[in-house]
């Protein structure tokens, strides 16, 4: 059979519907969840923290971390009178157990959180040779496991250190900010274990998002501005001698 | 006529370009999944991959739709505001089957210290004790109801007057 003129009017629209069906790829996780309606951050209040490990637990139990690596950890940092460019920082075993009793050694002592800071200028997806490292469309830095080839550029290009190779799947790995959970209208575990309400969860395109008050009416600071990572991860009292 | 001498290597080359280049198209389509590039470099379909992991703390939505009797009683105390399962620990299972799973029994002398023990890093307004010389050994819930931490005066008096160093 040949294609006459009448044949080709009646196919073209037929495959121009097709098309959109083959560009719209799979439908998403949860049905309710959109893409474009999310900014996801998050906002640390450090004068809150009272390094408990809750987080650390929770975020094992979640997302099967393996022992000896951590997506989300805290820090404790001691402080001698003036000499911020020098603070000690301990953190054992990520703080999965709490901390030791702190020493009275004069000067200041604090807990900080710290956890993938899923910037919107993110080194790492930048240095991804495959595209198995992305930003989603609403903001999360994430890892698909089918792609990544372990080769470790990722790991070394975070500023946080808060990337790790997955000793079984040799894939990188990091914090996910509970993609599973935020886009089924949970909070991240580490937020929903938090006793103190230290860590929580902000969608900065929800302008009825509590953050963005918070935001307004607090001095806060990100992670090493000067990277200009336009991190996301904003943290509350933040004293200068953390890195 | 032919447009210059030897054409024919030209048509040739051109040729074989050409197949090349299908190859290569028809190759790709074989092997990058379609999502690749529907939102950026990357594989649209991770996104669905990725959030369809199950979750492992239920949220305290959950937990309030069944214990609102200890939601009431949380309401007007100290921990109003810690999630059930801070120290419940993860229990989406027993949000699936409440019946057949059940949440294990807490030990409030672990528990408790988790939080409360003393430490200078911690910050100075949050109630913190030495639990060895503030319990002397007893249970926390000999007198706080982890519920609603504060006291009761008419049940424990007795024992809170022993045991008073460091509250808050």
């Amino acid at each position: 059979m040949s294609i006459t003129r009448r044949h080709m009017l009646l196919l073209l629209p037929a495959a121009a519907i097709a098309w959109k069906h083959v560009l719209a790829g799979a439908p998403e996780a949860s049905p309710n969840y959109k893409l474009s309606e999310h900014w996801w951050g998050m906002l640390i209040d450090i004068p809150k923290c009272i390094g408990c490990g809750n987080c650390v637990r929770a975020c094992e139990t979640e997302n099967d971390v393996p022992d000896g690596y951590f997506r989300t950890w805290v820090e404790r940092y001691h402080v001698t009178d003036y000499d911020i460019e020098n603070p000690h920082v301990d953190s054992p075993d990520g703080a999965k157990k709490g901390f030791p009793p702190t020493k009275e050694l004069g000067g200041k002592n604090f807990f900080v959180p710290k956890l993938c800071n899923h910037c919107a200028d993110s080194p790492c997806t930048q240095v991804c040779p495959v595209g198995a490292t992305f930003i989603s469309p609403d903001g999360v830095v994430l890892v698909d496991k089918k792609y990544c080839l372990g080769c470790r550029y990722c790991v070394q290009a975070c500023p946080y250190g808060c990337r790790f190779i997955n000793p079984k799947t040799e894939t990188a790995e990091k914090c996910t900010l509970c993609y599973h959970r935020i886009t089924k209208g949970l909070t991240t575990a580490c937020c929903e274990s938090c006793p103190t309400g230290a860590r929580q969860l902000a969608d900065l395109k929800n302008p009825n998002d509590p953050i963005h008050e918070f935001l307004k009416t607090h001095s806060v600071q990100v992670l090493k501005p000067y990277m200009a990572t336009h991190a996301k991860l904003f943290y509350n009292g933040l004293d200068g001698s953390v890195r | 006529m032919t447009a210059f001498k030897d054409a024919g290597h030209v048509f040739r080359l051109v040729a074989v370009f050409a197949v090349g280049v299908m190859v290569f198209v028809g190759v790709r389509a074989f092997l990058v999944p379609k999502s690749f590039g529907q939102y950026g470099h990357y594989r649209g379909d991770a996104l669905a991959d990725i959030a369809a992991r199950p979750v492992a703390f239920a949220g305290h939505q959950a937990c309030e739709d069944c214990h609102a009797d200890v939601l009431e009683k949380k309401k007007s105390g100290r921990h109003a505001h810690v999630n059930c399962e801070a120290c419940h620990g993860p229990l989406a299972k027993h949000v699936d089957d409440p019946g057949s799973v059940q949440p294990p029994k807490l030990d409030t002398a672990v528990l408790c210290v988790r939080c409360h023990e003393a430490n200078t890093a911690k910050p100075k307004g949050f109630p913190q004790v030495a639990s060895a010389e503030h319990s002397t050994g007893l249970p926390c819930d000999t007198c706080h109801q982890p519920h609603s931490p504060a006291i009761d005066t008419g049940k424990t008096e007795e024992t809170a007057k022993a045991t008073t160093g460091g509250t808050k």
